[in-house]
């Protein structure tokens, strides 16, 4: 299934979502790493550590809404995969994300800004065995 | 005042994320297609996204402290160990086959669609299972 090349609206998102990670880093002085967040609302000890994630998490939530009521459109979402692919992936996902210690997010958009040597590890190390994923799936297995 | 900042915090982030396709599992995937379907607009949003917090936190940085805590907490951690790459590895083979990944996935929640409750039940669960067979690690990011 194609999708449409799109750098002005990815950059421009991009840049949003930099912002995003920079505003919790001058307010709340964290790391914007969305495993972390999600592992710390699961997971939490006390209220105050649960408080400002799910505040967080609450605010992620309302932004496709919030697209809609600016826009007259949710974002494009399509989701080409099986149930059964979802819950498999979604499982190495949590399981990879938290033994590794970050995600996208996290080692991604905030670990190599900060130059972080564990993050410039990480993400090549995941953005080419999910290449090698997306290959064997789609065209050695034929999925 | 800090829970609403960290609400507001979210939802740029969450408009970052819906705008710039990265909610879509679909263009996930054909970013990594390079041998058919390619789509290369997901570079865009990591570049974005990287230069803006790379600028950004510097400019930060230069205050003592952030505006609702005593101190910036920073990983020092530079180890490079097993944990590291091989959680990294397992984590890029999960995306490549579900499309989502945890950041964009929660903003997507507020499109009310089902697979993103099941991805996301599905990741709590390998949190637990990670937990159950390392439960040494500590669970902060980075």
């Amino acid at each position: 299934m194609e999708t449409l090349f799109t750098p002005f609206a990815s950059l421009g998102g991009g840049a949003l979502i930099g912002l995003g990670a920079v505003l919790l880093m001058l307010g709340l002085g964290r790391i914007f790493g969305a495993t972390g967040i999600m592992s710390g609302l699961v997971f939490a000890e006390n209220s105050s550590e649960f408080s400002w994630r799910a505040a967080m998490v609450f605010g992620m939530i309302l932004s496709p809404g919030l697209i809609f009521l600016v826009t007259g459109k949710m974002p494009e979402f399509s989701v080409p995969v099986s149930p059964l692919m979802i819950a498999i992936g979604g499982v190495i996902v949590g399981f990879g994300a938290s033994l590794g210690s970050g995600c996208t997010s996290g080692h991604g958009v905030c670990g190599l800004s900060r130059l972080s040597v564990r993050s410039i590890v990480a993400v090549p190390t995941f953005m080419v065995t999910a290449a090698i994923t997306v290959y064997l799936i789609r065209h050695v297995f034929g999925a | 005042m800090k829970l609403i900042f960290a609400l507001f915090t979210g939802l740029v982030f969450g408009v970052g994320i819906s705008i710039s396709g990265m909610i879509n599992p679909a263009k996930v995937f054909n970013f990594f297609d390079i041998a058919g379907t390619w789509d290369p607009s997901l570079a865009f949003v990591m570049g974005g996204a990287v230069i803006v917090t790379f600028i950004g936190y510097r400019l930060v940085w230069r205050r003592t402290a952030p505006l609702f805590d005593v101190g910036f907490q920073i990983p020092n951690n530079g180890t490079i160990d097993a944990r590291l790459v091989g959680g990294s590895a397992i984590f890029g083979i999960g995306w490549g086959i579900a499309g989502f990944c945890p950041g964009a996935a929660i903003p997507a929640l507020g499109t009310g669609r089902w697979e993103v409750v099941l991805f996301l039940a599905a990741v709590t669960a390998g949190f637990y299972a990670r937990r159950l067979m390392t439960p040494a690690q500590t669970t902060k990011a980075v």
